[in-house]
């Protein structure tokens, strides 16, 4: 899931003579992480403190200069770089008041961008496609420039990626009417040459964005249509033929354009999974409102959208790029280790002369949007869906562990309640300092637990968690319990001794908690035999994997029945097992009732008492009072029978069962279905009970994994034949069922009959 | 009887407008009931409510308030002005305007000499009743804010006005505002908007209870100008209030429809202490209840919903009886469709239009419950829109289709039809001068002849000729009888012709001598029906009460079928119908046969079979249907009833012994109204 929070205006924009023509040129990040480097589009740096919205510094070039590329931070050495009238290269400090005293240098070619990312030297982009570090080029500053692209090929976009200490740069061009993208790597140099696949309307794509992932680059980019591609370009080591490669595209993300193309449209890649997008119109609003919105490109689903007040600001005319920088995985975070990427907003044409693109620029979990007159803030925050961990899609090993992941632990509070403050979010405004520091005793007694967690002796472990999950209110809790129980397993799992029952029960009654978040807390009770706990996940966690499920009814099965019947379980369950137990023993006494199933063509007969033919049963094995496994093992198994399972994922994991388990298994089974079908036992409604539904699929699922076995084994025998005649009082009940359902949509038809017409001649008969 | 071929009609698209106010007369019980086109409607609460007159709305009259002095009925409305209305003649008698802006409200003490009304300028405006007249006396103190509702103390000295925000009680001697009552605001979203004060009660103790749009009904003391009590009785608005006459309950009427009941009883037992209690709850609306009216013995309510509910106390009925069942009355008593017999055309009757159908037809055969195959569809021929602002009252088609008339208060329009190949329709241009206006209209069965319900009674014999139609006579009754024609009907020999009038007179005339021939003894209840066989000249009367008489006009005495039927009575399950007969009908081909219906069943009473008695089942034809050939003679009776349809507007036998039923489903209806206030139902 993603969010957008409730954003906040760094600073107004001056409209510029042109409407449609943005006032900002671009925003770097400074060194600092909070500090945001705003170059309008015509003569002045600005540097932000961006959770004040306070101007810390502002440099103005002359009358008459231009600025003709946003300004950078050279991050190793603290200044600031700036292209004026294409050709001058300034660099100041933050002490430099004086933008014309600082240090200037006249280049020989027309600069097109100075690229800088921390962990690298600022990098130039000449407009004919030549890459020089800056260093270099300032030492010899009127050195010749080579001139790399064809005469009428141009930049539209371009970027650079610093990883692992190789240093790229990335540009697109267009050359009539295709486009390219050409990677350049530094030290050593090397130029690849990508021709993009050609989209079927030939039109632009509208905006472009890279990131590195997993030692590729990625990039994004947006066609007027509505598509967004992804392409993968190896980061390292292959270095391909000489020449222009195709370039291969997947397709992400389908936007809903409705009728036309996207006029002008950017989309930002947020994650491996998030793509914001401004400039197009939400899927369920009306036309001509400017959204940003997040889409997960995994499940094409909208996440989260913010209507922009006033127009989203494009740029006319002159091209714009910008960084991005965010953390290669968002969970971990690996946290401050930067990725500079740069985006990009080709200009698209409108008319013959003016191309506009929305401008979007993506920061340490903050979108920049300049739209109206401001230029807004507005945080955000993508996590993993909790299905698509479930589903073990994207799964990454520890992430749960981590202090940055707070697992999104419920889809309830997540679809109605607020998104609590995790400690992961940045959302650094002044308010939020505020508030944080006032919650901090609280937020630092979450810390010391955890921190007691990994050393504590288990009584104080126990007793302070139970302390902090009674104290803390939901908010809260849904953060922290996660965290409490990974700790909790992760220190039980190292130490044989360490084991807290009691807590991790508080903490799964708190109903935060769900299998992904804790997958070992399960397997750990098992392990420690606390089947009390078990029952507890079972009925309280929305998704236990099938391979689980099945290690639990394995577990269950296989434990003497002495063992679980000193363990307290769940009062509910337990005094529903017992009302089942006795009910059919009261049954059996009742004037020699018998379920129709044991005499297959006695539908009629059964009315009548025969308490003489009960005794008569052939099948020994069919003694109804008797359930074949003790009280509290029943009740562990009816927890099983409870639990979602999908067939397919379910059925191989059975398999694993021995026989004689199997058979057990299918005799209680077969206990419940019986209990069941006599109508002497009415269930208690609002106890958990499995439904018989539910009761016949198990039996299905174990004759369907088993049925081989159990057909040579000796044991089963009765056992299949009983089984065999529930099926075929089933099919009888479902044949006269079928019956009444004819003669039910009979009555239907009749009814039918009356619709309502303006006129018909009818016949009517009156006596 | 046999089998019968039905043109089920749904085509005519009747909608009957909201209620937008209603005054009780106790004298005369009397109820008159404005509706939002402007039409005024009298409903007579000792003949089993039956709609005795209707004053046709007018496009520019809307009314807010309705109220009656003695016996004579003022509105006033948003167009600023007062009307008397002219209960003789349907119409209004005058109208003044006020000069005050739109009037929201208009009152009278108790002792009828004065009217007040309330305006939107914040004048309170007082009239002196006059003998034929009302007259501008002078103004309250003007208040900022408009004047929603008014109050008359019953001792006359005292006037409560509800305005936006706040209630005035006003000293009438000196005109000067003695109390400010101030009504709090909703709480939440509705806090910035102003609270209006729709309705107010001056209870002789000086209490003032006000209903208003935050859904509160609150208790003032109007001597301290204190509030006593506050019921939040709704999310929405409270609208209506009506005090009963002991003044010891009120009844409050909200925008979810519900009708809520406060009564001034002890709220523990033994205590002499009284206070205003919220007791019952009634919800038989879907919309706003915009008016009410609190009866001696029922709480009388309407709204958007377009519908009138009489809802009895029970707790004042000691055993069941007519009066103690619930009635919704949906339809007019009145037939708002006419049915060309011969020709098998409809016409339709809307306050601003005349539609005029051909009905299908089908040559197909089939066994009972069959649908049969249209051979050609139902037609509409033409849509004939009213000239002028007044709304039409009555239409009238010839059984051949070939004229069409209808009225409006100010004018009366014939037309000539040809409906054969090509349709084409002319006016008569010249129309006789004392033709200015018709209660109800009817042509002779050989559409020779025009009659035309007058003022005091009287019918205006018209003659159509193919180039002109002129004046002939004017039939005056005997008894001087100034009460409107609701009902005229004619024998098919053209000899006779009978006129009900809502002092249930019914007077029959013989067309032949241009004179009267007989009245027909005067029977307690309105006829709501009736006609002459076409073969006996026996007249057939249907009442409000559901009684049931045949008439020799030529003997000028009850037939013996009416004797022996009034001798054993009727039976109660059809007595106990709650909705009048509107029509009457008879079979050319058997003499025996006559058809009637009400909203929700037609009967063919086959005065050849036995009369059933008490004990007799009396809706019997699902029984005969199961019974065989043989049996079924023995069980037959001479009602023979049939629900299958329901809603009825109309129930008419065409001369080809087919049946045409016009249904107006409720449903229908309902659909058509804009969406009732938003309420939450469990798990929404």
């Amino acid at each position: 899931m993603a969010a957008l929070y409730e954003g906040f205006t760094l600073c107004g924009l001056v409209p510029t003579q042109n409407a449609s023509d943005s006032a900002i040129q671009g925003i770097e990040l400074d060194g600092d992480s909070d500090h945001a480097l705003v170059t309008d589009s015509t003569r002045s740096v600005t540097l932000y403190k961006v959770s004040d919205q306070k101007p810390l510094g502002s440099w103005t070039v002359k009358q008459g200069q231009l600025l003709t590329c946003p300004a950078v931070c050279n991050f190793q050495t603290k200044e600031y770089v700036v292209v004026s009238d294409n050709k001058v290269i300034r660099v100041w400090k933050d002490e430099d008041f004086n933008l014309d005293r600082a240090f200037k240098a006249t280049v020989s070619a027309d600069v097109w961008r100075v690229h800088s990312a921390p962990g690298g030297e600022p990098v130039v982009l000449f407009q004919r496609g030549a890459v020089r570090l800056l260093d270099s080029l300032l030492s010899a500053p009127q050195q010749p420039i080579e001139d790399v692209l064809s005469e009428e090929e141009v930049i539209r976009w371009s970027t650079n990626i610093v990883a692992e200490k190789q240093h790229f740069v990335l540009f697109t061009t267009e050359q009539k009417g295709e486009h390219f993208l050409y990677v350049q790597r530094l030290n050593p140099n090397t130029l690849q040459k990508y021709r993009l696949e050609r989209e079927d309307s030939r039109s632009a794509p509208l905006s472009f964005s890279a990131s590195l992932r997993d030692k590729h680059i990625n990039l994004l980019y947006l066609y007027p249509n509505g598509c967004v591609y992804q392409s993968v370009v190896a980061a390292r080591g292959y270095v391909g033929p000489e020449g222009v490669q195709a370039l291969p595209r997947s397709l992400r993300l389908r936007l809903p354009v409705g009728e036309g193309e996207l006029g002008a449209a950017s989309a930002v890649a947020l994650d491996e999974a998030h793509v914001a997008v401004v400039g197009m119109p939400h899927p369920s609003a009306r036309t001509g409102k400017d959204f940003l919105c997040i889409w997960n490109t995994n499940f094409q689903t909208l996440q989260a959208g913010k209507e922009m007040a006033g127009r989203i600001h494009g740029q006319v005319g002159i091209r714009i790029w910008s960084y991005i920088f965010f953390a290669s995985n968002f969970n971990q975070m690996t946290l401050y280790l930067y990725l500079a990427l740069k985006i990009h907003f080709t200009p698209i044409y409108i008319n013959d002369h003016s191309f506009i693109s929305p401008q979007v620029w993506c920061y340490l979990g903050k979108l920049f949007v300049p739209h109206g007159k401001a230029l807004s803030v507005i945080p955000y925050e993508c996590q993993k869906s909790s299905l698509a961990s479930a589903l073990g899609k994207l799964r990454h090993a520890g992430i749960a562990v981590s202090k940055s992941s707070v697992a999104v632990p419920s889809w309830n509070t997540l679809l109605h309640g607020n998104q609590p403050q995790g400690p992961a979010k940045i959302v650094a405004t002044r308010k939020s300092k505020l508030s944080r520091k006032s919650q901090s005793v609280q937020a630092l007694t979450v810390d010391q637990v955890l921190k007691l967690i990994k050393t504590g002796p288990v009584d104080e472990v126990q007793r302070e968690v139970e302390a902090l999950v009674s104290r803390g209110d939901a908010q809260d809790l849904q953060l922290s319990v996660g965290q409490l129980a990974c700790h909790l397993v992760a220190r039980s799992q190292a130490e044989t001794t360490f084991y807290t029952p009691g807590a991790l029960a508080q903490l799964v009654r708190t109903q935060c908690l769900c299998h992904s978040v804790c997958p070992d807390l399960l397997l750990l009770a098992l392990e420690h035999k606390d089947y009390f706990l078990c029952q507890l996940c079972l009925q309280l966690f929305p998704d236990i994997p099938e391979v689980v499920t099945c290690a639990c009814l394995k577990t269950f099965i296989s434990v003497p029945d002495g063992d679980v019947e000193m363990v307290s379980l769940e009062p509910d369950s337990v005094s529903f097992m017992e009302g089942l137990v006795v009910a059919g023993a009261r049954g059996g006494q009742q004037n020699g009732f018998s379920p129709p199933l044991f005499e297959e063509d006695s539908c009629d007969a059964h009315h009548q008492p025969k308490p003489t033919q009960h005794q008569d049963k052939k099948n020994p094995t069919l003694q109804l009072e008797a359930c074949p496994v003790g009280l509290h093992k029943a009740v562990l198994l009816n927890e099983v029978l409870q639990t979602p399972y999908s067939d397919n994922l379910l059925l191989p994991h059975l398999k694993d069962l021995n026989t004689q388990q199997v058979i057990l298994f299918l005799q209680y089974l077969q206990f419940v279905y019986l209990k069941y079908s006599q109508d002497v036992y009415t269930q208690t409604p609002g106890l958990r009970s499995p439904t018989v539904t539910q009761v016949i699929d198990w039996v299905c699922l174990l004759l369907d994994a088993h049925f081989t076995v159990l057909v040579m084994a000796p044991d089963a025998k009765g056992l299949l034949s009983n089984l065999n005649s529930f099926v075929k009082s089933q099919v009888k009940l479902f044949s006269e069922l079928g019956k009444i359902e004819g003669s039910l949509q009979g009555l239907h038809k009749m009814k039918l009959s009356k619709d309502i017409s303006q006129y018909s001649i009818e016949v009517i008969e009156l006596f | 009887m046999g089998e019968l071929k039905v043109h089920r009609v749904r085509f005519f698209d009747y909608m009957p407008t909201a209620i937008r106010a209603m005054a009780f007369n106790a004298h005369t019980e009397r109820l008159a009931l404005a509706r939002m086109d402007g039409s005024v409607e009298i409903f007579n609460f000792t003949d089993h409510y039956f709609q005795e007159k209707v004053i046709p709305g007018k496009d520019s009259r809307s009314i807010e308030s309705l109220c009656w002095v003695g016996g004579r009925l003022f509105s006033a409305g948003l167009n600023g002005e007062i009307a008397e209305y002219d209960l003789e003649n349907l119409r209004p008698k005058y109208s003044l305007e006020a000069y005050g802006g739109p009037i929201w409200t208009v009152i009278s003490n108790t002792q009828g000499t004065q009217l007040a009304i309330g305006c939107e300028d914040g004048t309170v405006k007082l009239f002196e009743v006059l003998e034929e007249h009302i007259q501008f006396e002078r103004n309250l103190d003007r208040q900022k804010g408009r004047i929603i509702s008014l109050s008359w103390h019953p001792s006359g000295t005292h006037i409560a006005a509800g305005m936006m925000d706040m209630i005035r009680v006003f000293d009438v001697p000196t005109g000067h505002a003695v109390q400010r009552l101030l009504v709090d605001r909703g709480i939440g979203g509705s806090k910035s908007r102003e609270t209006v004060v729709w309705s107010v009660a001056f209870l002789s103790d000086h209490t003032v209870v006000s209903g208003d749009s935050a859904g509160k009904v609150q208790v003032w003391d109007g001597h301290t100008g204190t509030l006593v009590k506050t019921h939040l009785v709704t999310k929405w608005d409270v609208l209506a209030l009506s005090v009963s006459k002991d003044e010891s309950s009120v009844v409050a009427g909200t925008s979810e429809g519900t009708v809520i009941q406060f009564q001034f009883i002890a709220p523990t037992l033994h205590q002499q202490d009284k206070e205003w209690v919220r007791t019952r709850t009634f919800k038989n609306h879907t919309h706003d209840v915009r008016a009410l009216a609190e009866i001696e013995t029922a709480i009388v309510s309407g709204g958007m919903d377009t519908h009138l509910v009489v809802r009895p106390l029970l707790e004042k009925f000691d055993e069941k009886s007519h009066a103690s069942g619930l009635r919704k009355i949906h339809f007019p008593h009145r037939n708002l469709v006419s049915c060309a017999k011969k020709a098998g055309l409809l016409l339709f009757q809307f306050p601003g239009q005349l539609e005029l159908w051909r009905l299908g037809d089908s040559d197909g055969h089939g066994k009972p419950g069959d649908r049969l195959p249209l051979k050609w569809k139902p037609e509409k021929l033409l849509l004939l829109k009213r000239k002028g602002e007044d709304h039409i009252c009555c239409s009238a088609l010839s059984s051949c289709g070939g004229w069409l008339a209808y009225s409006t208060v100010s004018s009366v329009r014939i037309y000539r039809l040809q409906t054969d190949n090509n349709i084409s329709i002319t006016k008569v241009s010249k129309l006789p001068k004392v033709l200015r206006s018709a209660h109800q209209l009817c042509f002779s069965s050989d559409s020779s002849k025009m009659f035309a319900a007058s003022s005091q009674s009287s019918v205006l014999v018209i003659a159509l000729t193919q180039s002109e139609c002129k004046y002939v006579h004017t039939l005056k009754p005997k008894s001087g009888s100034r009460q409107p024609i609701h009902l005229m009907t004619t024998s098919v020999d053209g000899k006779w012709l009978a006129a009900a009038n809502s002092d249930c007179e019914i007077h029959v005339y013989n067309l032949q001598k241009l004179k009267l021939h007989c009245i027909v003894p005067v029977y307690g209840s309105c006829p709501s029906a009736m006609g002459i066989h076409p073969t006996t000249n026996n007249l057939t009367m249907v009442h409000a009460d559901q009684q049931l008489f045949e008439y020799s006009i030529v003997e000028k005495q009850y037939t013996d079928w009416s004797r022996k039927l009034q001798k054993q009575g009727l039976h109660n399950v059809w007595l106990d119908r709650d909705t009048p007969v509107t029509h009457v009908t008879f079979n050319p081909k058997n003499p025996n046969q006559v058809v009637l219906h009400d909203m929700h069943m037609f009967c063919i009473i086959d005065q050849s079979l036995p009369l059933p008695d008490q004990k007799t089942q009396f809706y019997n034809q699902m029984t005969l249907r199961s019974l065989s050939e043989q049996e079924r003679p023995s069980h037959l009776h001479a009602f023979k009833i049939c629900k299958t349809f329901q809603d009825l507007l109309c129930v008419s036998l065409l001369d080809d012994q087919s049946l045409v039923v016009v249904e107006r489903p409720l449903l229908a209806i309902t659909s058509q109204l804009p969406a009732p206030v938003r309420q939450k139902k469990f798990a929404t």
